[in-house]
């Protein structure tokens, strides 16, 4: 494998080249900083839950975590389906309107949409995976979608862990997480 | 919420073997316990309208005395894959590795070769920032209209995932308590966070994400 020795003066020269206004803070790096090598994915994760609710425990999760999201939906749609039913055989569409084979069709491709405009939300009443907030309850979400039924009104004790918010308050700003315990 | 017909039951018990750990914490023997494990993925328009936040936490279930030790592992990459076509192949990468005490962060740029196997876009550096400590003020750095963060944060995930297991594990239907417990409160996990202009990831209205660690080989 080639040896990419990344000093400081072409991390310098790039940055400028790219960057000609930069405020360059790396200035203060001195050494040699080494980056080279091929690193091979190991785990992967966008929706919340989706590998650890759909895929079975051990290997399966194993390959699903090491699978790029391009031949997901057709490697893991008929098992997230299989899953589905399992875990709610009464399920005939969820609150979306989405059919077994519609939802887990969506699931079984682990992206995460994103708008670039206005909110941002796995789920807020209104707008519908269009990112996720800190604060958005995606359980409730998901487990409202997978046996609540048509109207979200099924199962009523399985459609929320009535656990609605973090346990410390988030930030308005960056870095946004609250600080460790 | 109304309590209604519970269609479950057997069905649970038959797959009794699932265990939910989290949003994604702990989900797979290969990456269990070790830097490799995202605990959860958030993306989300920042405090300047005008950027998008990425949060990928790693090391879940950090108890207090353990965060002190858990530390960034120079041989794994995190990767947020950004897909602006719909295809759900990656056409930017952010980057982001620790080399002593910085997390380095580079993009967002074409990744070169999309799917399963990378290199660090030495090409396209981004900045960097100093390791925040535990116990300490969080460091922040900036460049470009970038902002990075590494270092311990409480884990923002919640979910009452002992009685999710437990009904999972019952022979006869239950449900939820009311009100639930968060089995994450206390919790720490290793966050990278970095706050990125909507204007870098490309010109579509909307993008998907996702989030990879990639180790060394």
């Amino acid at each position: 494998m080639k040896t990419n020795n990344f000093k400081i003066i072409a991390l310098s020269l790039v940055a400028t080249a790219f960057f000609a206004s930069c405020n360059n803070d790396d200035e203060e790096t001195t050494q040699q900083v080494e980056f080279s090598g091929t690193y091979v994915q190991r785990d992967q994760m966008a929706r919340p839950a989706i590998n650890t609710v759909f895929i079975a425990s051990g290997t399966p999760k194993d390959a699903f975590n090491t699978t790029t999201p391009s031949t997901m939906g057709a490697a893991y749609q008929s098992v997230f389906q299989s899953r589905l039913l399992a875990l709610n055989p009464a399920y005939t569409t969820n609150a979306l309107g989405q059919t077994a084979a519609q939802f887990t069709g969506l699931l079984a491709t682990d992206v995460l949409g994103v708008a670039k405009t206005g909110t941002t939300t796995f789920f807020d009443g209104t707008n519908v995976l269009t990112g996720r907030a800190l604060a958005d309850d995606v359980i409730d979400t998901e487990l409202l979608l997978i046996f609540g039924g048509t109207n979200g009104m099924a199962n009523g004790n399985l459609t929320s862990d009535n656990v609605d918010a973090n346990d410390k308050a988030f930030s308005a700003t960056f870095p946004y997480l609250a600080t460790a315990w | 919420m109304k309590k209604t017909k519970m269609f479950l039951g057997l069905s649970l018990v038959a797959i009794s073997g699932l265990i939910l750990v989290a949003a994604d914490h702990a989900d797979a023997p290969a990456v269990t316990g070790n830097a490799n494990d995202i605990t959860d993925v958030y993306a989300f328009q920042g405090s300047n309208a005008s950027n998008l936040v990425f949060v990928v936490n790693t090391q879940g279930l950090l108890s207090p005395t353990a965060t002190n030790a858990a530390t960034f592992n120079e041989n794994v990459m995190t990767e947020i894959n950004i897909d602006n076509n719909g295809d759900n192949v990656e056409d930017l990468v952010i980057q982001a590795i620790r080399r002593g005490s910085k997390m380095y962060f580079f993009g967002p740029v074409a990744p070169g070769t999309a799917g399963t196997s990378s290199t660090v876009k030495v090409g396209t550096p981004a900045g960097s920032v100093d390791i925040s400590a535990y116990g300490s003020t969080a460091i922040t750095s900036s460049n470009n209209g970038m902002t990075f963060f590494a270092g311990p944060r409480d884990d923002p995930f919640f979910f009452d995932l002992n009685r999710f297991k437990a009904i999972l594990a019952s022979p006869t239907p239950i449900g939820f308590n009311n009100p639930g417990t968060d089995s994450f409160a206390g919790t720490n996990v290793l966050a990278t966070i970095v706050e990125v202009p909507k204007a870098m990831l490309g010109n579509s209205a909307t993008i998907n994400v996702w989030a990879e660690t990639k180790q060394k080989q």
